[in-house]
């Protein structure tokens, strides 16, 4: 009988998806919408949040917790230049399906002693794993140094970054950390992940979203461009063109 | 002071790209050229992606031009007639050009097309201009009689001759239209007006007088650039409005002043000007062709 009633109980619990556990992550954000505006600039992002528990503390391994911001995804092109006859061209590539076009993941700790590399695949939580360069076409071999140049080309424009240790834990309970988005943003919904470990297991998962709009002028300009392009482009001659008429006639008003 | 771009999706500071705009402007004034063989490189390394590069650089071509030819107009630096033909020549050559540019983005090329005829065109037109020029200085100094030399060539001949009164030419309409659909070919592929070609091409080719070179060429040029923006507006939708206001801004004061300098130049002084700075880029360009780039990989959007 009882060992009926344990099967039940794990069958359960494995249904419920992560072992519920007695802690849970109960998280906020700073603001969980982003305005492009004229002005925009970049942004700073503060997730933050506690672990609730329901008994004491277990002892067995210390608390480690991972933070991951993730932008919407497009595909992307990544070429590489050949010296052809000479010359240095663009000769090869390879057509990414879909890359996050901002990756940041932000730890307690360094990344191997949080999450075993079976976990990282499963969750796709480093940068490479959350890259899948599926749609590799045809005629490289080599496709793995393209996803590095990715990465590498992307992590030197400030859109992917790992930061070990900025999660900053406080007695074990508390929780924060901050992201700074770049000013080249993609529009889109921004999905942050927090995940709990302790001794390489996952106890607890809480997402959230942020919603990046353009407003106002931006929005308008870019939905115009996109929905009525003939309307943009003639809109665009007439500006260009009374500019070029104004100007003229301010010169020789100030010169008459 | 920086600013968003709503199409470029960038934010670049705000007084770096007016004065982008004024230095194209200041040479759309001084040359008749429209720039855009500098705009574009400048955009893409503030940061600007290609695409929106090319075409903004267009609209702000079209404005820096329309200030130009006003103020060419005024100094009675236009022949309307030629540029009208030129004209022609040009809106047939671009649309010929769109379909060869679609034709070679299909074969993969289409990159190499358009650096290779960045560095012969630039090259082959600055060593040109800067030996004719270097020898026009020669022959002035040596005070030479034979200071005005307009020779007949093949190109004076040939049917359908029409009379361009401002020009002071009576020659056959195709060579000007070949010129011009040369252009508009060069405008499609290489997202340039294509001043700095036509200007030569007038001068040396169609042997038509400094004073209206330069005012015909923006004629023509401003026709041709509409069309390329409003081509790239509908088909790519990747016109910057924001960024282009802002070159627009910078351009229309540096042509102005450009057009004031120029007046003031030797027309030898001019052209010396005007191909050390198509030579200095072509040499950039053919460097960059044959040195070893630091960063062998390059990004684009999967949509653009």
């Amino acid at each position: 009988m009882t060992r009926v009633l344990a099967i039940l109980a794990l069958m359960l619990s494995l249904m419920a998806g992560p072992v519920r556990a007695a802690e849970e992550i109960v998280a906020g954000l700073s603001q969980n919408r982003i305005s492009i505006t004229a002005q925009f600039n970049g942004s700073q992002i503060l997730i933050y949040g506690a672990v609730k528990r329901n008994e004491p503390e277990p002892q067995t391994a210390p608390l480690k917790i991972i933070v991951s911001l993730e932008g919407p995804s497009l595909p992307v092109t990544v070429r590489r230049k050949v010296k052809t006859g000479g010359i240095w061209i663009n000769r090869d590539k390879v057509e990414v399906d879909s890359a996050p076009t901002y990756y940041a993941v932000a730890t307690s700790a360094p990344i191997g002693t949080i999450i075993s590399h079976t976990e990282d695949l499963r969750r796709r939580i480093t940068i490479p794993t959350a890259i899948r360069s599926v749609g590799a076409s045809g005629t490289v071999t080599d496709s793995g140094a393209f996803s590095e140049a990715l990465i590498r080309l992307r992590t030197r424009d400030g859109l992917y970054k790992l930061s070990e240790g900025a999660v900053d834990i406080v007695k074990d309970t508390l929780f924060r950390a901050t992201f700074d988005l770049p000013a080249n943003l993609v529009e889109g919904n921004y999905r942050v992940r927090i995940l709990l470990y302790r001794d390489k297991v996952l106890l607890d998962e809480a997402t959230e979203t942020i919603f990046v709009r353009r407003v106002g002028l931006e929005r308008w300009l870019a939905n115009t461009a996109e929905q009525q392009s003939e309307f943009y482009g003639v809109l665009s001659l007439l500006i260009a063109g009374f500019a070029g008429w104004a100007a003229a006639a301010i010169f020789r008003f100030i010169r008459s | 002071m920086q600013i968003y771009l709503p199409i470029a999706e960038v934010s670049v500071n705000i007084f770096l790209l007016v004065g982008l705009g004024g230095i194209v402007g200041l040479l759309s004034g001084l040359f008749g050229v429209g720039g855009g063989f500098l705009i574009t490189p400048l955009l893409m390394f503030v940061g600007v992606p290609p695409g929106v590069a090319v075409a903004t650089g267009a609209n702000q071509v079209v404005a820096s031009s329309v200030s130009g030819v006003l103020a060419h107009m005024r100094r009675k630096g236009v022949d309307f007639r030629m540029g009208t033909v030129l004209l022609v020549g040009g809106l047939a050559g671009s649309a010929g050009g769109i379909w060869l540019f679609n034709l070679l983005s299909r074969m993969g090329q289409i990159d190499l097309v358009i650096q290779l005829s960045y560095v012969v065109m630039l090259g082959s037109i600055g060593l040109l201009m800067m030996q004719e020029s270097l020898r026009a200085i020669n022959r002035a100094r040596r005070n030479s009689a034979q200071s005005h030399r307009r020779q007949h060539s093949w190109v004076h001949g040939g049917p359908m001759k029409i009379k361009f009164r401002a020009s002071g030419l009576y020659i056959s309409v195709i060579p000007p239209l070949l010129v011009g659909f040369g252009v508009g070919v060069m405008s499609a592929i290489m997202g340039v007006g294509g001043g700095f070609v036509m200007v030569p091409a007038m001068i040396y080719l169609l042997g038509m007088p400094g004073k209206v070179v330069i005012g015909t060429s923006l004629f023509q040029i401003c026709f041709v650039s509409a069309f390329t923006t409003y081509m790239h507006a509908v088909t790519n939708q990747s016109v910057d409005m924001v960024l282009a206001v802002i070159l627009i801004l910078g351009g229309v004061i540096g042509a102005q002043i450009g057009t004031r300098i120029g007046a003031r130049l030797k027309a030898e002084q001019m052209r010396i000007l005007l191909a050390s700075l198509v030579l200095v880029v072509a040499v950039k360009l053919t460097l960059d062709l044959l040195i070893e780039p630091s960063e062998l990989y390059s990004l684009a959007w999967g949509r653009r």
